[in-house]
């Protein structure tokens, strides 16, 4: 089934293309930039690409949660720690030592091969879905099936928050 | 044209997980400063929540379930990035440095 450029479809791959495109270019950017700051803004756009991944994958809810939380909150935090504790003149952001640049390559290129060749090894099997994973569906699973997972993790959001605080606050000067 | 139909493929997804899961490491392995490895930690999340969300959409039978497994991800991220940036702002209080060889005295 060959598909054109310049149909529904057609465009709609051209979109998914791009979005890959801005997902690797922005990882790269975070894991690599000179400044934090770039590594930032990197994280944003990287970030913008995997929530367009998510609405590829049949979950434009998840994609918004995405971008809510980690562009919205995440990435604000990071930078708003970046202002506070890295003077820009001190800051030198090269690899540890000499060593660890080709160390970490290695290690990256030899997990990211292995990770690869089990996806394209491995038969997928499909199977018949119960349900249509819509937001109704997702509400209702998370206040019944799921209920005491969702009421653990607002815990541990709160005490997240007051310990941030606390660590944060102590051993200031008045 | 086959480029055009790889939003249809499992494996072009899990490629595209283990490419920033495989960054997250790098960033892990090679950053210098404290917010450099949050910063790779996240990616790392991220490359992990782009495969459940994959097995989500094309294997598994209940596709509500990996969606809030994801969310669940998110909610621990954030709780790790608010923590983690309290320990980098206290930390630099102290030693005036968001370096981790600066943290090596730390060890017990």
């Amino acid at each position: 089934m060959m598909k054109t450029l310049f149909s529904a479809d057609g465009l709609v791959g051209l979109l998914f293309l791009f979005n890959l495109i801005v997902t690797v270019v922005g990882g790269i950017v975070a894991c690599n930039a000179e400044r934090l700051v770039r590594a930032v803004i990197g994280l944003v756009v990287c970030f913008v690409g995997v929530a367009g991944i998510y609405f590829f994958l049949n979950s434009p809810f998840i994609a918004m949660m995405h971008i809510l939380i980690y562009i919205g909150a995440v990435a604000v935090a990071i930078s708003f720690a970046i202002m506070l504790a890295a003077p820009e003149e001190k800051m030198r952001t090269g690899p540890t030592s000499p060593l660890s640049g080709p160390i970490g390559l290695i290690s990256t290129l030899l997990l990211i091969s292995g990770l690869v060749s089990l996806a394209l090894k491995t038969e997928w099997t499909s199977v018949t879905k119960i349900n249509d994973g819509s937001v109704k569906t997702i509400g209702i699973q998370l206040l019944t099936n799921h209920s005491m997972v969702f009421e653990l993790i607002s815990i541990v959001l709160l005490l997240a928050i007051l310990g941030a605080l606390v660590i944060a606050r102590g051993g200031r000067e008045e | 044209m086959p480029l055009l139909t790889l939003y249809d493929q499992l494996t072009v997804y899990l490629v595209i997980a283990a490419l920033l899961f495989g960054m997250g490491v790098y960033g892990l392995i090679t950053r210098r400063t404290l917010i450099g490895m949050l910063i790779a930690a996240e990616l790392l999340l991220a490359g992990a929540s782009i495969n459940f969300m994959a097995f989500n959409r094309f294997t598994a039978p209940d596709p509500a379930l990996g969606q809030i497994f994801t969310l669940f991800i998110m909610a621990i991220a954030a709780a790790e990035a608010a923590i983690g940036l309290s320990i980098v702002v206290a930390f630099y209080r102290h030693l005036k440095s968001i370096e981790t060889a600066d943290a090596a005295h730390l060890k017990g």
